[in-house]
């Protein structure tokens, strides 16, 4: 069965790589799957310097509470809700996933199994047109009447489902639609990834020659995709409420506002892992690649991955502990918490161990996938005190919480993003950035990264809770200012040294040194074609002979052994 | 068994605990101490495995660094001479999980699942975005015209054990007391039961920690802890100023 579908898909598109093709086609309505991605990195992008502004915004409140804002203006109570909710929804929904799904997804999965395209390139285009007006009306909402939603991410009712209490009668409903035209459009995506890597591989591709990244992708797909159906349902309750005036979520009704926790978390779990695994996939292709090894132990690596993904459904009630649920659940809850932290534990040892013997080449892109590494093991053993109920009872929806998450999200989305852009961007616009710059920004941006948030651990166990535009009103925590004006100036550092690499990006994108077809010498089948890949990718496409990893293998003069090399055109022993 | 088991393990980690926790906050309520403890313990199970990690991390890197005509091993990852460096600490990160596990669980139990018997009870009221509470007066029970309603001031006698009733008007709040470490959800319709027993003369902060919109910012209260001859004061006080009042 696989083998007649991956014949009929390289014949088919066989002829489309000879067209011709417009502005329109190529750019606005293209079907190709690198340019889909572009349009997904771009607006990523974006979103992300929208979301970075509006923490900027916030974090100066905090550090000056009641001055005005350079750039900004006031911050009012309402407005800084609503840019922390914004900010939390943009970086999670609007730029973690797009980012790291949808882009990289996106523009790997075809290059890296050896098919020409998506098995559906119209729906995958149709995904990111949901996408951007998703994107848009997310944005509109802020300046609505009211303005924009400002019950936090999580968007706990009754708060988010009655505009009596949230005083944001549109904005909460326009959030509302555009995170859940948000998920079709990854849900549209995810079709697209699970069947394209089962059905469109290279002949001679087997499941254990797939390299890693994708497995992730596809592993996050389906964890998206069985993990949203509660939270659409959940949705479809809430904007019931708001709008027509059901009582899903209203206790004075029969409703129950636990309900939607329950409906939120359930999938707001799984969703960590949905863009953490495909951040880590992607680690895995760069510290194979530059230390010249092969991943340590590949089939026990996957068998975390799928632990992991299991047992991400059954933790979900660790957000809960002190929301009033009944109090034993928090014990099983405390115990499967605990246990999803050994597959990930393992995973970041197998990480750890492929390092050994290798030969380490200190790339950028290997700075920022051993950073990934480096900062998320802060994130994952500080997940240990909120996973444990007893300590989470102080901890929860304090700064600590906060600090933890962002241990885990930003080496997720934004190390994991830059990890990524900086190992395959010779292959995406066919130049090498600036390795010099790439560095500055590099440990700029992380030394500023840990300025910022180890005060904010500090001050979480201090007490300061999450949310709170201005901390003066609490004569506890008031005289803590001097660690929230550092963590703020650490933002602006880390801000500012962004600009380095929006430089680099743009600058080497049509001044870069040429890359050549494989620049960093890597085995995956990306690196066969020309760079950037034409439309159809390859003029003929490749076979795969063996797995991703095969460097350094002994007897051959070469340290790699790309994956469409013929066994018999191998050097003799 | 599993008590005495606790307070061994308790009594070890608590002056880590005081250190960690308790120099930034004070410890105020008879439980404080457990979570600080327990806090202390995750932080020595978990530093000592990171530490271990990032050594072998950074050595790895440092040790194999590109050196010029050296190729790099090929290794599988499937060899039992290196996997054994994988599954060996797989083995302690489970055996410290269940420690953790346990510790936490009779701390969740102490303080959440069980509940001591009470020498008196208050009632807490939260709304957008204030807080109203009910005490129960001179003659110790709730809803009787004797009752002390304050607003945004909780005062509570050291030593004494209170259950408290929490709830709320409109939307979700949360009641949080960060020097006794105590958090718990308002939620409308619903009464949410619990306990704490100050331990700690002074006066102290009332959080809401739970988004309650525009006023979420403001929503704090304080608590005085007072000693009982204090307390017996303002007792006094306040029920013969509500009666000049009336």
């Amino acid at each position: 069965m696989a083998e007649a579908g991956t014949a009929e898909t390289h014949g088919a598109h066989a002829h489309d790589a000879h067209h011709e093709q417009g502005f329109w086609s190529k750019y606005i309505f293209s079907t190709d799957h690198k340019m889909i991605a572009m349009q997904y990195m771009f607006t990523g992008i974006v979103m992300a310097l929208i979301g970075g502004y509006m923490s900027y915004a916030f974090r100066m409140q905090l550090a000056f509470p009641g001055q005005s804002v350079p750039g900004y203006g006031l911050v009012s109570q309402g407005e800084y809700n609503a840019l922390v909710t914004n900010h939390g929804t943009i970086m999670i929904f609007w730029v973690a996933m797009p980012m790291l799904i949808a882009a990289f997804g996106n523009y790997l999965i075809p290059l890296m199994i050896g098919a020409d395209d998506m098995v559906f390139p119209r729906i995958n285009r149709l995904s990111y047109q949901i996408f951007l007006v998703s994107a848009l009306v997310l944005i509109g909402s802020l300046f609505v009447p009211g303005g924009g939603f400002g019950g936090a991410w999580t968007a706990y009712p009754p708060l988010s489902s009655s505009a009596e209490y949230s005083l944001t009668p549109l904005g909460s409903t326009l959030w509302l639609v555009a995170v859940a035209l948000e998920f079709v459009a990854f849900l549209l995506g995810g079709i697209n990834f699970i069947t394209t890597l089962m059905n469109a591989r290279a002949p001679g591709m087997k499941m254990y020659d797939i390299p890693m990244v994708l497995w992730m992708i596809v592993v996050a797909s389906v964890l998206f995709m069985a993990s949203v159906g509660p939270l659409i349902a959940g949705a479809v309750m809430l904007f019931m409420d708001q709008v027509v005036g059901t009582g899903y979520f209203d206790p004075g009704r029969g409703g129950d506002p636990i309900l939607w926790q329950h409906l939120f978390w359930f999938f707001g779990h799984p969703e960590v892992y949905v863009v953490f695994l495909p951040a880590i996939g992607i680690v895995a292709e760069i510290i194979c690649t530059f230390s010249r090894k092969k991943l340590f132990n590949y089939k026990l690596i996957l068998y975390t991955v799928f632990a992991t993904a299991i047992i991400s459904f059954f933790v979900w009630a660790h957000h809960q502990f002190v929301a009033g649920i009944d109090p034993r659940m928090a014990n099983v809850f405390t115990i499967t918490t605990l246990i999803i932290s050994i597959p990930i534990a393992e995973m970041i040892f197998l990480y750890i161990a492929t390092l050994y013997g290798g030969s380490i080449r200190l790339t950028t892109p290997m700075l920022w996938a051993l950073a990934f590494i480096a900062e998320f093991m802060i994130g994952g053993i500080t997940g240990i005190f909120l996973g444990a109920s007893g300590s989470d009872i102080y901890f929860h929806d304090t700064y600590f919480v906060l600090a933890h998450f962002h241990y885990t999200f930003f080496p997720i989305a934004i190390i994991g993003f830059l990890a990524g852009i900086t190992y395959w961007f010779p292959k995406m616009f066919g130049r090498m950035m600036n390795e010099t710059l790439g560095k500055i920004h590099f440990w700029g941006t992380i030394a500023a990264f840990n300025s910022i948030f180890i005060p904010l651990f500090i001050l979480g166990t201090a007490g300061q809770h999450r949310r709170i535009y201005n901390y003066q009103n609490f004569p506890d925590l008031a005289d803590m200012q001097g660690l929230r004006v550092f963590a703020t100036t650490a933002l602006l550092v880390m801000l500012a040294f962004q600009a380095v690499f929006l430089f680099n990006f743009f600058y080497s994108m049509f001044k870069g040194k040429p890359a050549g077809k494989n620049p960093w010498k890597a085995n995956t089948l990306e690196w066969t074609t020309t760079s950037p890949p034409p439309h159809g990718n390859w003029a003929e496409l490749p076979n795969c002979y063996r797995g991703p990893y095969e460097y350094s293998v002994p007897g051959r003069e070469e340290d790699y052994w790309p994956q469409d090399v013929p066994p018999d055109t191998a050097p003799a022993e | 068994m599993l008590q005495g088991i606790y307070d061994f393990i308790k009594g070890i980690f608590e002056p880590l605990g005081d250190y960690l926790v308790g120099s930034a906050l004070p410890v105020g309520s008879s439980f404080a101490g457990d979570i600080d403890a327990l806090i202390a313990l995750i932080a020595v199970m978990v530093g000592f495995w990171a530490l271990l990690a990032y050594a072998a991390f950074f050595f790895l890197i440092f040790r194999f660094r590109e050196k010029k005509g050296k190729k790099a091993k090929y290794v599988t990852g499937e060899e039992k001479n290196l996997k054994r460096w994988i599954t060996y600490p797989h083995a302690a990160i489970i055996v410290c999980d269940l420690v953790i596990v346990f510790m936490a669980i009779m701390v969740w139990y102490n303080i959440k699942q069980r509940l001591p018997e009470a020498d008196s009870t208050i009632r807490i009221i939260s709304q957008q975005w204030a807080w109203n509470f009910v005490h129960p007066g001179p003659d110790n029970e709730l809803d009787t015209d004797d009752d002390i309603i304050t607003f945004n001031e909780l005062h509570v006698q050291e030593g004494t054990t209170y259950h408290y009733e929490l709830l709320s008007k409109d939307v979700l709040h949360d009641f949080s007391v960060p020097v006794f470490r105590l958090k718990q959800d308002a939620i409308p319709g619903r009464i949410m039961k619990g306990w704490f027993k100050p331990t700690r003369a002074g006066e102290y902060d009332i959080q809401c920690a739970e988004m309650c919109g525009i006023g979420h910012g403001i929503m704090g209260a304080r608590i005085v802890v007072e000693t009982p001859e204090e307390h017996a004061a303002w007792m006094s006080q306040s029920s013969t100023g509500k009666l000049a009042s009336r």
